[in-house]
């Protein structure tokens, strides 16, 4: 039991912003009573409800392969082992204990890895389980899948409900992910999708298809969160265009466009780069079935890792680094490769300035998620500097003096004068990405929500206020307190179970048989094992 | 009983597609297991003759052979844990925070089979697949340094030749198959392309094919210590060029020979320049039933895969400082924790000379020439037979190895579980 | 193989990989391990026949096995991994972390002629 006093409470979805109030937590979750316990004295601190990262890559076959090729990027970025805390390595890709305890130091409760290979999910689960403090989950890869490709062609709709629905139980995910739908397939025979009408070459659709017949398999399973897209041509310039058939192609229907940055590009290939967030951002404005999140780009070296295989490859032929590449049976793959972002560099001062419009143009903070597309864009041990960008005009100003000024001439950030309020701020960080992500129980800070509560000292400087709360409770029980970890904890893995049709089982069967190299047994995640702490979020109906 | 898809953990191919029988607790058949396959299910299901712990040989309760080793490694100063390659990710789990309470060296079997394929893919990268790809696409398949038909006998049929896919419907004849190796093996017999050459000089033949893909002049001359001929390596050059989908497997031939990882990294930068002209993957033959999940399981705990030590309470990394022969042969390691795994039958005799001179803790499923020369042995059940827990396959993939038989030995997981508490409990 | 020198390869093979999940004390791991696999041709000029022993001497130890032909080039010798030709093998890694198993040479010295003649 926690009694929180005088604190100034930011709670978007319960309508308080910056009122004092008390806070009671009671056997973890958020009380009208108090009950007594340990009080904390929070006048004239900030408290709000703990982060929510809804897109990050922290687990899985492609983050464990990224902190393998990388020794370099761990060397004196270790840390050490406490007699409460496991050691581990940091840089662009930090190991699991690292990762957990990272992101409570920040506030943060809730983070999402947002695109695991369901032949990859057991390996997902049992890195989850080695990710501390944090309630986690991920998404499934879904967008390249054969099964999904053939059903389609056959214009078998149902089956294609019923298989994401037996897919996601088998594997345990949350919610639909498509990344370059159509395109990371024809990359299995060195092509790629490059319009919404390319045709996936063997299986006579289209990405245009894919996309439209998984947003709606992800509305009729009533699914907590809409379809994630990664949009194909992803950082090519003039790929804005394909955003935009993407965001029309919904036609209405719910879908959130995620690291919306690094598809928000006019020009040529080779030949010009320029921002189209302006205009991007306008039709998002225009349309409340769309949200997205930013995957802002900061300055620094990172890693690039992702589910879009022939994006690895471009990258990788632009950086010269090396390069990993995973082709997964019947499924997905996958792309790596170290960058580093310049700040000089016309390309990505460009897209650092894209990232900035997006959050300062989107009028509505509750369809625009603070992200950096963890490690792509940026650490998300950045995200205190990002919101000092976004609440500090003059700071704001002061960064845009670095970069390359020809480049950033030609977006509209040097015109923008808003500032966000902390109240803004909560939303994007943790009450809206809760809210997308359907979670009822989080984001929030009313009677029966989780008792995940973060509490800063104000600072004049935002990053270092935002950077190293003053206390960080989660489920009741105070971890961190003034950067210090106070207690050891696991957090739940959260998944959906929607309902299918059990005769489509013999047709996976089959198509197991046929392709896979795992048996159609073998392959469900197993719940008691891999789960030690399940929550199952009902689908809404 | 009958148990439909069961996994067996022999060697890096996890085959999924194992009916067993199993008529009073013992495993009777085991179909579509290969000869390595049968031997490892057959001999695992003999009951038990062995005490389940042994304090300088005499058998003793569990919890005394924990508290003795729990004491031989807690004094030690530099103590190293070693194997881990044929057992769950749940036990290795525990070793590595096993090794990072001791503040000692962990290193497992990787560092003296594909440990060099590691350090070549942090130089440069990796384009992989998983088997299926190979099974769905693959044209052409190239074996180098390796003996599949002795150390993955079911490699050929159930992933990379025989076996057919959504663009291989033909199975065998859709692909052309390719063995380059020292000298001829049960394996060769399946090739299309044989080609026979000199040991220590496979570095000198993958440039001199990257070269010939790129399209530079190659003098034959170059090639005269080599065992091949221009024409030969130029047909192969072409074929590598020309085909949809190719599949480089490296064997140990690659990696315990003169080089080891420079011979990986230009195997590695060969496929990295075919990608240039249609599509190609490299995949480590990796040997033992779970060597893959402990480089999965050190990198997500320490971000390293093999050769890791936690001396200054933080992980670091360096092969040839902290891996095992290494740290046995400069006899630094004072105390050594084998699990699943055999150091004394399988390290050079100069490496095995320390581990007679320190106190040595061993856990395996049988005796061996490691549990018998160790102070402090204990008899573990086997992973998939007796005990269940995560295994990764050859490329990655994590399976699920369910237990068949009852368990009567405790496991790796516990054993290591219950180690692991007790030196925590002496540190602290 | 000048001066009896030889290039020895440790590899698996089949007997040796069945030997493991049985124990190594079986007799099939132990006949497995103890064998050096030779070209016929190498085996005439040296005067053995399969089943004589040899002593192989390297940089790193010197042990004793039986000779069978096989299919290999010459001046190459050939012994499954196990205890007997670890003997052989070195522990220098060049900070590599692998040992020196593969291709380096050994001098081989016929000891017995077929079994149990002693030859010195
Ligand atoms: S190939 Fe390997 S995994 Fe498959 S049955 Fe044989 S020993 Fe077992
Ligand atoms: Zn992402």
């Amino acid at each position: 039991m926690i009694r929180i006093l005088n604190g100034e409470v930011y709670d978007p979805i319960n309508g308080i912003a910056g009122e004092v109030r008390n806070l009671y937590i009671c056997d973890g979750r958020i009380s009208s009573q108090d009950a007594g316990g340990r009080t904390i004295d929070a006048a004239g601190m900030v408290v709000m409800p703990g982060g929510v990262d809804m897109h990050c890559h922290i687990a899985g076959p492609k983050v464990n392969t990224a902190r393998k090729l990388r020794p370099e990027d761990h060397r004196a970025h270790e840390i050490a082992k406490t007699p409460l805390s496991r050691s581990g390595t940091f840089g662009s890709v930090p190991t699991t204990f690292a990762t957990g305890y990272r992101y409570a130091m920040m506030g943060y409760t809730t983070a999402f890895d947002a695109a695991i290979p369901p032949l990859a999910a057991r390996h997902a689960h049992e890195e989850l389980n080695d990710t501390p403090v944090i309630d986690k989950g991920f998404f499934l890869l879904m967008g390249n899948n054969e099964f999904i490709m053939e059903r389609i062609a056959a214009g078998e709709k149902e089956e294609v409900r019923h298989f994401a629905a037996w897919l996601l139980q088998a594997a345990k995910g949350y919610a639909i992910k498509l990344v370059n739908p159509g395109g990371v397939e024809l990359w299995k025979s060195r092509s790629n999708a490059h319009t919404l009408d390319d045709e996936v070459t063997g299986f006579q659709i289209t990405p245009r298809q894919i996309i439209q017949s998984l947003a709606e398999v992800s509305e009729e399973l009533s699914l907590p969160h809409p379809v994630h897209i990664h949009c194909n041509n992803l950082g090519i310039a003039g790929n804005w265009e394909t955003t935009l058939e993407t965001m029309k192609a919904l036609e209405g229907r719910r879908g959130h466009l995620t690291h919306i940055q690094f598809h928000s590009y006019g020009g040529n290939p080779g030949e010009s780069f320029s921002s189209k967030a302006a205009e991007m951002a306008e039709y998002v404005n225009a349309h409340p079935n769309l949200s997205v999140d930013v995957g802002q780009v900061m300055f620094g070296d990172t890693t690039s890792l992702t589910g879009d295989g022939p994006l690895g490859y471009m990258l990788h032929q632009v950086t010269g680094c090396k390069w990993v590449n995973v082709d997964i049976e019947n499924e997905a793959g996958c792309g790596i490769t170290p960058i580093e972002y310049k700040e000089k560099n016309s390309i990505h001062a460009t897209q650092w300035a894209i990232g900035l419009e997006w959050f300062l143009l989107v009028q509505d903070p509750w369809r625009v998620v603070l992200t950096t597309d963890h490690p792509n864009g940026a650490s998300f041990t950045l995200y205190p500097r990002i919101i000092r960008l976004l609440m500090d005009r003059e700071y704001r100003k002061e960064m845009m003096r670095n970069v390359n000024q020809k480049a950033l001439a030609q977006t509209t950030l040097p015109d923008l004068e808003r500032e966000y309020t902390l109240n803004e701020i909560a939303i994007i960080t943790r009450a809206g990405p809760a809210r997308l992500l359907g979670l009822q129980d989080k984001g929030h800070l009313g009677v029966g929500a989780c008792g995940d509560v973060t509490i800063y000292e104000k600072n004049a400087d935002w990053e270092k206020m935002f950077a190293a709360p003053r206390y960080v409770i989660k489920d009741g029980q105070v971890l961190i307190e003034d950067g210090h970890l106070r207690g050891e904890t696991y957090g739940r893995t959260f998944y959906v179970s929607p309902a299918y049709d059990p005769a489509i089982e013999g047709k996976i069967r089959k198509f197991f048989d046929d392709y896979y190299t795992v048996r159609y047994e073998n392959y469900p995640v197993q719940l008691e094992h891999y789960l030690p702490r399940p929550e199952a979020i009902p689908c809404r109906v | 009983m009958q148990i439909e898809a069961a996994i067996c953990a022999f060697c890096g191919c996890l085959c999924d597609d194992i009916v067993l029988t199993i008529e009073s607790d013992r495993i009777v058949q085991a179909k579509n297991a290969c000869a390595l396959g049968k031997a490892w299910y057959t001999a695992h299901s003999r009951p038990p003759d062995l005490p389940a712990a042994r304090v300088d040989g005499k058998s003793v309760e569990v919890e005394e052979a924990i508290e003795a080793a729990a004491i031989l490694l807690t004094k030690a100063r530099y103590p190293i844990l070693y194997g881990l390659s044929s057992t769950s990710c749940e036990a290795q789990r525990h070793a590595v925070a096993l090794a990072e309470a001791l503040g000692g060296c962990i290193d497992c079997c990787t560092s003296v089979c594909h440990g060099p394929s590691g350090m070549a893919v942090q130089g440069f990268g990796e384009p992989t697949c998983t088997l299926g790809e190979v099974k769905n696409r693959a044209d052409l398949v190239i074996y180098w340094g390796s003996n599949p038909a002795e150390s993955h006998p079911r490699h050929m049929s159930r992933y990379a030749v025989t076996s057919k896919g959504r663009l291989t419907p033909n199975g065998r004849k859709n692909r052309t198959v390719v063995l380059v190796d020292v000298r001829s093996t049960p394996s060769s017999r399946f090739a299309d392309l044989l080609l026979t050459v000199r040991p220590g000089i496979d570095f000198e033949i993958l440039w001199a094919l990257r070269a010939l893909v790129l399209g530079r002049k190659v003098e034959p001359a170059g090639l005269a210590e080599t065992g091949i001929t221009l024409a030969q390596l130029t047909h192969l050059a072409e074929l590598m060029k020309n085909c949809r989908y190719g599949v480089l497997f490296a064997g140990q031939g690659l990696t315990q020979s003169a080089g080891n990882q420079m011979n990986l990294s230009a195997a590695i930068l060969l496929v990295r320049d075919l990608n240039q002209f249609t599509k190609f993957a490299i995949i480590p033959m990796r040997g033992h039933g779970n060597v893959t999940g402990v480089d999965q399981v050190l990198t997500w705990q320490t971000g390293y895969p093999f050769g890791v030590n936690f001396s200054r309470g933080y992980p670091r990394f360096n092969p040839g400082e902290f891996t095992m022969v290494d740290v046995l042969r400069r006899k630094e390691a004072d105390a050594v924790l084998s699990v699943a795994s055999d150091p004394a039958a399988s390290l050079p005799a100069e490496a095995v000379q320390r581990l007679t001179e320190v106190p040595l803790i061993a856990i395996d499923t049988h005796e061996s020439e490691t549990t018998r020369l160790a102070r402090v042995s204990f008899m573990a059940s086997t992973v998939g037979i007796r005990a269940s827990g995560t295994a990764y396959r050859m490329d990655n993939v994590p399976l699920f190895l369910k237990q068949a038989l009852t368990s009567i030995y405790p496991s790796d997981e516990e054993i290591l579980g219950r180690l692991l508490e007790r030196v925590r409990e002496l540190k602290a | 193989m000048a001066d009896n020198t030889f290039t020895l390869i440790t590899g698996r093979s089949g007997a040796q990989g069945t030997g493991i999940s049985w124990g190594k004390e079986g007799e099939g791991y132990r006949e497995a391990v103890q064998l050096v696999e030779l070209n016929p041709a190498d085996m005439e000029c040296l005067g053995l026949q399969e089943g004589d022993a040899v002593r192989l001497i390297s940089r790193y130890g010197a042990t004793e096995a039986l000779c069978r032909p096989g299919n290999l080039p010459t001046g190459l010798a050939f012994m499954a991994f196990g205890p007997v030709a670890n003997q052989l093998t070195g522990a220098e890694t060049r900070a590599s972390g692998m040992p020196d198993t593969r291709g380096f040479e050994v001098r081989l010295e016929p000891v017995l002629n077929r079994r149990g003649v002693d030859k010195r």
